[in-house]
């Protein structure tokens, strides 16, 4: 299943270099975990997303392996020290090999 | 009528109390048991997996804070945050933090990178728990050393086969 909807992003308002900002992030997916049956008792194959990558500008600057124990709509929040003004991409990577991309620009002042 | 409603709490309340000793009972017994062994069973699939992650390393606790719910309503959405105390320096820095489940169907939860472009390591998210279990967390440092975290969740609805 590819992701239905847009990601949900949250950034602080405004940020000054040099900041220490929390990134919050969630998408929409189900997170299909592979155990469960359907109502006929056939086995529902396993979708998730395995793989988050969040680059500001050029750099990596936070990387995630995702199994079947994460949530449905997974969040994922983390931190970063604000190196100056840049934009924030953001890709999940489910088992198909699908990539959903987001990007974000971060508004220093 | 009155009379009737409180016959019919006692029985309820009786019954709680009768349920919750029978439940109580085994791991009672095994406490008494085996004092050092954990109470709660640990699948085979979390012992590869947490070998596999620790390899030769002697895991320290302390500077590791792994902060869960006591009791999860719903094993579907349990959120989780790691905090680890660390300088996140060039130097000195968190590169990994892992997180297992000891009894859910994958052991392996998720695996979150760092560097000291964070600044703070401390990640969040929310996971799912089959049922009744620790799960752990595991900090791998810029020198090769771990951290490690446990927490006991009680769940009362599992999470589906997660």
């Amino acid at each position: 299943m590819t992701v239905a909807t847009k990601p949900r992003i949250k950034l602080p308002d405004t940020v000054k270099p040099g900041d220490v900002i929390e990134i919050k992030t969630l998408v929409t997916h189900v997170m299909e975990t592979g155990n469960r049956k359907d109502k006929d008792g056939n086995p529902i194959p396993r979708d998730i997303l395995n793989t988050f990558v969040a680059k500001f500008g050029n750099a990596v600057v936070f990387r995630a392996e995702l199994g079947p124990g994460i949530s449905a709509n997974p969040y994922i929040s983390f931190q970063m020290r604000v190196p100056g003004p840049g934009t924030f991409e953001f890709a999940w990577t489910d088992d198909q090999g699908t990539t959903t991309v987001e990007t974000t620009t971060l508004n220093v002042v | 009528m009155d009379s009737m409603r409180r016959i019919q709490i006692l029985s309820r309340r009786s019954f709680v109390v009768s349920a919750a000793a029978t439940f109580c009972l085994p791991s009672a017994l095994a406490r008494a048991g085996s004092p050092a062994a954990s109470v709660l069973e640990r699948t085979p699939q979390f012992e590869d997996e947490f070998k596999k992650r620790v390899g030769q390393a002697n895991p320290a606790s302390g500077s590791i804070i792994l902060d869960l719910p006591e009791i999860a309503e719903n094993g579907n959405f349990v959120p989780i945050t790691v905090t680890v105390d660390s300088p996140m320096s060039d130097a000195d820095y968190i590169k990994t933090i892992h997180i297992l489940s000891t009894s859910n169907p994958v052991a392996h939860v998720a695996t979150f990178h760092l560097s000291p472009l964070n600044a703070m390591a401390r990640v969040q998210s929310r996971m799912r728990l089959a049922k009744t279990q620790e799960v752990i967390a595991l900090a791998e440092q810029s020198n090769g050393s771990m951290l490690i975290a446990t927490a006991l969740v009680k769940v009362t609805i599992g999470g589906c086969a997660s």
